[in-house]
């Protein structure tokens, strides 16, 4: 069972299936609670994306100049993708932790803490990569899409949600009651704000542009635009790259904390 | 040499939690074939040894092989040998009563087919075969219980681990759960349970221990430990009230039998309760009331710690 998924991620294996299985039975009878995760990023595009963009006017990125609506849409895609990773790795997750008792049973089983944590995690982004791809036709339907680098654009926003949801795994199994969200929230709507979302980083001083560097979803912001725009360079690698290493760190230490939250 | 007859094996066993010692060196081994039990109050560590057990929870001194395997290695492997039914009821409220066995059997690789059939033959044995479509959450504490044990079962273990099973149930539930145990101990499964009943490990178990406070007090069948630590019958009396019962007390030092004041009651032990009590009567005293019984597991309990089994 051991392969190169365990190599890359010690503890897991491919019984992680098993929990993305668990997650399947139940949605099927709970399939309407998954679809109304759909509309928060269209509900931003509509009211920001339309509503400011007919304030705004257009956007100089990259020596040319950009529709608004088109510049804050992928930033949209990049943030939703967060927002709901970071919603179901965290409140989910903690709720299962503390008063399901799903996650006792899996550990009489063969699974291991890291399968646990990977199964969820498959399971959360496969629903992310659903309303992902709901968002990009919505996209593509206001012509809002210039380049066929777009399609990328999903599988980048499926490596936003896992990067974060992977950390939020990890801080899930940190928080000690419900008063403890508001920390995640104290972090998350920043990011949201600043990761030059609503205007280009260049926007900002020289020394604040660091700081936002530092953001992981400037990161995966950055990646969407350029994708969705067609400006594809070699800082995307680094973008892709700096999302990916997040999420190996976050799932280890997830794995980790699982271990000695559930095998006590 | 490895020694094959035992499917458990633990020697200096230890479980510690910050200063608290749970388990506190403890032998046993558990035979094939065999029923074997804890017995104990709570926090005697019953429950800490039967997590090690499982592998979910490593030890800290001592060694512990199961089925052969050491479970700080091979964890996994052993829990996929191993049928669980934990203290707390773990099922999937949010699945049906047949997703539960389905995605449970799953854990175990098992192919759909395999589970599919089980299921079948499974819920027939715990008598939920018409509830198999119905969700979980609704069932009553005994149903739900019996599909535990129906989800343990899934994987065919070689041993199952029972963390006690009844506490909680009514009567009738507990009768239901005690006779299903009973065929798979007649179909020769290997069960390892822990209970403070001293009914319970009267009527299912071969071999028991009895654990208080993290240490294995005694050991052996049921009815060996009371032969050993008890006499045949067991003579109870009641006075009216505290005062009288003091008095009693002193009063029973001039009897040859050995004897155990509780707060409610003295306990008089005796081959011939009849005759220990016309005894009693010769020196005077007079009791609001009188048993005689057969001795049990909780007089051995009793006798070994001075402590009641089950508090009031």
């Amino acid at each position: 069972m051991t392969t190169t998924l365990g190599f890359l991620l010690p503890g897991a294996s491919r019984r992680a299936r098993h929990v993305v299985y668990r997650n399947y039975r139940w949605f099927r009878a709970a399939w309407w609670v998954v679809v109304s995760g759909a509309f928060e990023p269209l509900f931003y595009l509509l009211s920001i994306g339309v509503g400011v963009g007919e304030l705004v006017g257009d956007v100089e990125l990259a020596g040319r100049s950009v529709d608004y609506t088109t510049f804050v849409a992928p930033a949209m895609l990049a943030s939703a993708a967060m927002n709901g990773a970071v919603f179901e790795s965290t409140a989910n997750v903690f709720a299962k932790l503390r008063w399901s008792k799903n996650y006792l049973a899996m550990t009489s089983t063969p699974l291991t803490p890291t399968d646990i944590a990977l199964g969820e995690l498959t399971f959360s982004q496969l629903r992310g990569a659903a309303y992902a791809l709901a968002f990009l036709v919505t996209m593509v339907a206001f012509g809002l899409v210039e380049s066929w680098w777009a399609i990328l654009a999903l599988p980048a926003s499926v490596l936003i949600g896992v990067a974060f949801a992977a950390v939020g795994l990890a801080g899930a199994t940190y928080m000690r009651g419900w008063e403890d969200l508001d920390l995640v929230t104290l972090v998350q709507v920043p990011l949201f704000l600043f990761s030059a979302t609503f205007y280009p980083l260049s926007t900002y001083p020289e020394p604040l542009r660091t700081i936002v560097q530092l953001s992981p979803l400037y990161h995966g912001v950055a990646l969407c635009r350029d994708l969705v725009l067609g400006d594809v360079g070699a800082t995307d690698v680094m973008h892709v790259a700096v999302l990916v290493a997040m999420a190996f760190a976050g799932l280890r230490l997830a794995g980790r904390r699982f271990q000695a939250l559930l095998y006590a | 040499m490895v020694d094959t007859a035992a499917l458990v094996r633990a020697r200096g066993l230890t479980k510690r939690f910050g200063s608290l010692v749970a388990v506190d060196g403890i032998d046993f081994d558990v035979a094939a074939g065999e029923s074997f039990g804890f017995l104990g109050p709570n926090g005697a560590g019953k429950s800490s040894t039967m997590r090690m057990i499982g592998c979910v929870s490593p030890r800290d001194d001592g060694e512990l092989s199961v089925l052969d395997l050491d479970p700080d290695h091979d964890g996994p492997s052993i829990r996929g040998r191993l049928g669980v039914v934990p203290q707390e009821d773990t099922l999937d409220t949010e699945l049906t009563v047949s997703d539960n066995l389905l995605v449970y059997g799953r854990y175990f690789d098992l192919p759909r087919r395999v589970i599919r059939e089980r299921t079948e033959a499974l819920l027939e044995f715990t008598r939920l075969a018409d509830r198999a479509d119905d969700r979980v959450e609704p069932l009553s504490g005994g149903m739900k219980r019996r599909l535990t044990i129906a989800r343990a079962l899934i994987n065919e273990p070689d041993v199952l681990l029972l963390d006690e099973p009844t506490t909680g149930l009514d009567p009738q539930a507990r009768h239901m759960v005690w006779d299903r145990l009973y065929r798979l101990k007649q179909r020769g499964v290997t069960l390892i349970l822990t209970t403070h009943y001293m009914d319970e490990a009267e009527q299912l178990c071969d071999r028991l221990v009895i654990m208080d406070n993290g240490r294995i007090a005694d050991e052996g069948s049921p009815r060996a430990l009371i032969e050993r630590h008890c006499t045949r019958e067991v003579l109870e009396l009641r006075f009216a009230d505290f005062d009288e019962l003091d008095r009693a007390a002193t009063r029973l030092d001039e009897l040859p039998h050995t004897r155990e004041v509780l707060p409610d009651r003295v306990l008089v032990y005796a081959d011939d309760g009849d005759a220990a009590l016309a005894a009693i009567h010769d020196t005077g005293l007079q009791p609001a009331s009188t048993l005689i019984r057969r001795s049990s597991l909780e007089d051995v309990f009793l006798r070994l710690t001075g402590r009641s089994l089950v508090e009031a």
